[in-house]
């Protein structure tokens, strides 16, 4: 649905982005990361052409996005982005409706639409609909930001380190509505990270970035357990790369059916790393298993989390 | 919101409106200056004619004011497009010359512009309406561009990777956000045009500064406060109209959403 080939950018002769080609296809979630200044946020810049770029094609819907006018290809690409940009004077219902509003959606339909991403994003629609942004906390602020950003109902989701500048504990909460926005609408999504954390978690497939070049792209798994280079294992945990690999797996997939262990159970949805982790906290080498409503329905034992994936 | 509210209450919110006090105050003045006639009388018992009537007070009103509105008028169009022009991506570099050029309309003394221009243009209002409007730009333009500039890059940036085109972004997003600074501008712009206006008729336009020159080649001290006063009456209305109106602008600042806000964060 996307494709870069051969794209290259300089900023007065300072090379921002060198011969980028990926192809992206529909419903995925690509994870663009890098250290800063490799040229993560140019590539999200140059598919919305915030940014020209100077070399090669990007090719958007079967067409080179230079055959689009700028604004009619940007409301077909929602737009989220760290410093969030809400405009201030409008509330949020005129913030959300901002692109709605561009392609002229008749009144009712930009309505419900609004209440249904308000619902979405976990923003109670009479309580807010009429506040101002500074009104609103930093995390409510970016939820209404998302929601604008997919109030079009765009192909194309471009997420610009959204959750940047949020706590912890807000972000963590984000990061789970995006995953579930993702699960749910099947759109494609490029988002641009630093926190390698946030992109194991998020992405089907990771894009890294140096300086400028692509160093490896692949899922996740691939990633942490085949890295390319010593910049790549560096950069995505270096000597945590286990840990963060036990983080992809659920217990699940490891469950031993029939038999059982003492104590407190723990949840199939569970990570291996949280298992790793309680396994430490008990001192003990084998946990029982709980499904969704409770019953224990097996056990996992302390050497199987570091056995290859059954 | 008014409807509701008891007569009583809204009367009591009158009485202590400043705006409509002095509103009041300029009426009096403009329309019974005749009426004080004792008072000045009493005031000043050499002076055979203690009231200004060769215009009435109510013509030299309309007259400064037509003044003060045309110039003003003509500030605010060449004043905010300047502004606006040297804020687009297009016309960035023409900044220092139009900011240096307004510098300099404001540094002439509107006298010397005065006297340059009537023997240019005649005696009348033409040259006061040049001297004025050149006078007023430079808070103007300086607002607009201050204004336009003090607009988040983060609400700038997110426009336009929304889809806006540039047109729209400045209605919808710039010059709103802008406007507070931008009327503050043509606030002060229009109080130094009110006090300026008066010497027009140094050149012979007809303004609340007739009675005062009239007063002062005539050694009449009745006549020069007349026309100050209601000169000065005249800036104090329209500035705290301004006031008025700013708040009026800025109310996303302070809905009543916001005013609520404390209570519910204290319910949790």
């Amino acid at each position: 649905m996307i494709s870069f080939e051969h794209v290259g950018k300089a900023f007065a002769g300072n090379v921002a982005i060198d011969d980028l080609s990926l192809a992206i296809d529909e419903g995925e979630f690509i994870v663009v990361i890098g250290p800063s200044g490799s040229g993560k946020s140019t590539v999200l810049r140059m598919l919305n052409r915030l940014v020209e770029h100077d070399h090669g094609r990007i090719v958007f819907a079967g067409e080179e996005i230079r055959r689009f006018k700028p604004e009619v290809l940007r409301r077909r690409m929602g737009y989220a982005i760290q410093s969030i940009g809400l405009f201030p004077h409008w509330t949020v219902e005129q913030n959300i409706a901002t692109v709605p509003d561009l392609l002229a959606w008749p009144r009712p339909r930009v309505r419900d639409r609004v209440t249904e991403l308000m619902e979405l994003l976990k923003l109670a629609p009479e309580t807010y609909r009429r506040r101002y942004p500074h009104q609103l906390s930093g995390g409510q602020q970016q939820r209404v930001g998302v929601a604008r950003a997919l109030a079009g109902d765009p192909a194309v989701l471009l997420m610009d380190e959204p959750f940047g500048s949020l706590d912890p504990v807000t972000r963590d909460s984000l990061q789970q509505e995006i995953a579930r926005i993702h699960e749910a609408s099947g759109k494609t999504i490029l988002f641009v990270t630093h926190d390698i954390d946030e992109a194991l978690r998020l992405a089907t497939r990771i894009v890294l970035l140096d300086r400028g070049r692509v160093v490896q792209v692949g899922t996740p798994r691939e990633v942490l357990a085949h890295p390319t280079s010593k910049f790549v294992s560096d950069f995505v945990g270096g000597s945590d790369i286990g840990i963060k690999l036990l983080g992809l797996d659920t217990v699940a997939a490891y469950v031993r059916h029939g038999e059982t262990a003492a104590g407190e159970p723990i949840a199939m949805t569970a990570s291996l790393r949280e298992a790793l982790s309680m396994f430490v906290v008990r001192q003990v080498d084998r946990l029982a298993v709980a499904d969704d409503e409770g019953r224990t329905v097996g056990a996992i034992t302390l050497s199987d989390v570091v056995k290859p994936r059954p | 919101m008014n409807a509701d509210r008891p007569a009583r209450l809204r009367l009591i919110a009158l009485a202590r409106d400043p705006l409509a006090w002095f509103t009041a105050l300029l009426l009096l003045f403009v329309f019974g200056m005749d009426e004080l006639r004792p008072l000045f009388a009493a005031a000043f018992p050499t002076l055979d004619r203690p009231i200004f009537t060769q215009d009435s007070f109510l013509a030299l009103t309309v007259a400064h004011i037509e003044l003060v509105a045309l110039s003003s008028a003509a500030a605010v169009i060449i004043g905010v497009g300047a502004g606006i022009f040297v804020t687009r991506s297009w016309g960035r570099e023409f900044r220092p010359p139009v900011e240096r050029m307004v510098a300099i309309g404001q540094t002439f003394p509107p006298v010397a512009v005065l006297a340059v221009a009537a023997p240019l243009l005649g005696f009348g209002q033409a040259p006061a309406l040049i001297a004025l409007a050149l006078y007023g730009l430079l808070p103007i333009v300086q607002n607009t561009v201050a204004g336009i500039e003090s607009v988040p890059v983060s609400a700038r940036e997110a426009a336009e990777g929304l889809g806006m085109g540039a047109a729209r972004i400045l209605r919808r997003i710039e010059l709103p956000l802008a406007m507070p600074v931008i009327i503050a501008g043509i606030r002060t712009s229009v109080i130094i045009n009110i006090g300026t206006a008066a010497l027009a008729s140094t050149v012979g336009a007809k303004s609340l500064g007739t009675p005062i020159i009239v007063g002062l080649a005539g050694f009449n001290t009745a006549y020069i406060i007349q026309g100050a006063v209601v000169v000065g009456l005249l800036a104090i209305v329209v500035d705290l109209a301004f006031e008025r109106l700013l708040r009026f602008v800025d109310r996303w600042h302070d809905s009543p959403a916001s005013r609520r806000t404390p209570v519910l964060a204290a319910h949790g």
